[in-house]
């Protein structure tokens, strides 16, 4: 077992505090079958190898997951020419993950390098075609979505104060998990961005669903973005009768190289 | 936040990803803080190949940083000379060149703490507020 990163300095009032989906993420990350995937897409036998891969984690949190990828990069990837990048909607979340990252890597001297963690919606400042691997645990319980109209003040320290607020607190947490319908009107935003956002030659994409997410019809849906493009259930947890049973799906285009290439 | 991570990023509204312009976004009333990290060379030249060279020299020079060479560095010059006689295989550790860590400086040291990005094709400025970019649009704008 990798170690996790520790989020000892994160004040998880207003920060999603890592569990058993963030756990499930580093397990399936890290098992042998998905570093097998990805030693090939990225190691040294990979096509592009000479190029350094970019990291992109959407809905950062704590920064455990993708703190874990950047200390653990050696392990997973087979290569720590890796570059680490986040998003959060919440502030609070980017500032407290940046630390994770950057301690996760201090602590395990790993030699990857961690770029910033972005206050924003969803990948929405990112440049297409960029990201090579794509990270996601949405906000996927089906529950109302919260209230966006104070959003901005919200976000930060109320003026002249240390602390926020208790009303501030549950709105930035309901941030990180509420969902809406079916868990999916968050996630259904992101898959619209999916395509254009990842590398066509060596893009891939992790999501964690629930199982009232309806996943079969999310990985159908991935399907049919066009020839060549696969999605997968990679990894999964939970009790098979309860409704939060959880489960990675793994999405990633085969491209013509791919096919030649044996 | 890195000049590095300019590179990756664009204006958030979406009718500007199309135009040219929305790239690189132009920092403006920039303070700028050096946060000294390790220079990684495998990283460095790795990297090279992903540089949008001509959008980073603006953006260096709008910061008023010392200019960047025109043409950006081939991975062989982020190298100080060889040693001889080692043969081939892993060697010891290479060398950081000059070119090299002025690359890290301004990619990995420089970092925006306070200030705006300003798209070239809409004008929308983002905040930068202790290190962190700001992203986040007004709904009218979304």
């Amino acid at each position: 077992m990798l170690p996790t990163p520790s989020t000892s300095h994160v004040c998880f009032d207003r920060v999603y505090e890592p569990a058993e989906d963030s756990f499930l993420l580093l397990d399936t990350l890290s098992s042998p079958s998905e570093s097998a995937f990805l030693h090939q897409r990225f190691g040294q036998n990979a096509c592009v190898s000479d190029i350094a891969p970019l990291v992109l984690e959407v809905g950062v949190g704590s920064g455990v997951v993708l703190g874990f990828v950047a200390a653990n990069a050696r392990k997973i990837f087979g290569r720590e020419d890796v570059l680490t990048l986040g998003t959060d909607i919440n502030r609070f979340a980017c500032q407290a993950a940046s630390r994770t990252v950057e301690t996760a890597i201090k602590d395990s001297a790993s030699r990857t390098t961690f770029s910033d963690v972005i206050n924003g919606d969803l990948a929405s400042s990112l440049k297409p075609n960029a990201i090579d691997v794509f990270i996601f645990n949405p906000p996927y319980v089906p529950a109302e979505l919260p209230d966006f109209t104070h959003h901005d003040s919200y976000n930060i320290l109320p003026t002249g104060e240390t602390r926020t607020t208790f009303d501030q607190d549950s709105y930035l947490l309901e941030l990180s998990y509420a969902g809406g319908e079916d868990g999916m009107v968050v996630t259904n935003r992101m898959m619209e961005q999916m395509p254009e956002l990842l590398s066509p030659a060596r893009g891939v994409a992790y999501l964690l669903l629930c199982a009232q997410n309806k996943p079969e019809e999310v990985k159908q849906r991935v399907r049919n973005w066009g020839p060549g493009w696969c999605a997968e259930t990679v990894g999964s947890s939970g009790n098979k009768a309860g409704w939060e049973r959880l489960q990675i799906v793994r999405f990633w285009r085969i491209t013509a190289q791919d096919t030649t290439q044996h | 936040m890195k000049l590095l991570t300019l590179n990756f990023l664009t204006c958030a509204i979406k009718s500007c990803k199309t135009s040219p312009a929305s790239f690189p976004l132009h920092p403006r009333d920039a303070e700028l803080e050096i946060v000294e990290a390790d220079v990684n060379l495998a990283f460095l030249q790795n990297i090279l190949p992903r540089l949008m060279w001509a959008e980073l020299r603006t953006i260096a020079s709008e910061l008023g940083l010392p200019t960047l060479p025109e043409d950006i560095p081939e991975r062989e010059a982020l190298v100080e000379g060889r040693g001889e006689g080692e043969g081939e295989g892993e060697g010891g550790e290479q060398i950081p060149s000059q070119t090299a860590k002025d690359l890290h400086r301004v990619l990995l040291e420089t970092c925006i703490q306070e200030g705006k990005l300003v798209c070239g094709n809409c004008g929308h400025e983002y905040a930068v507020k202790e290190g962190v970019a700001n992203f986040l649009l007004p709904g009218h704008l979304v």
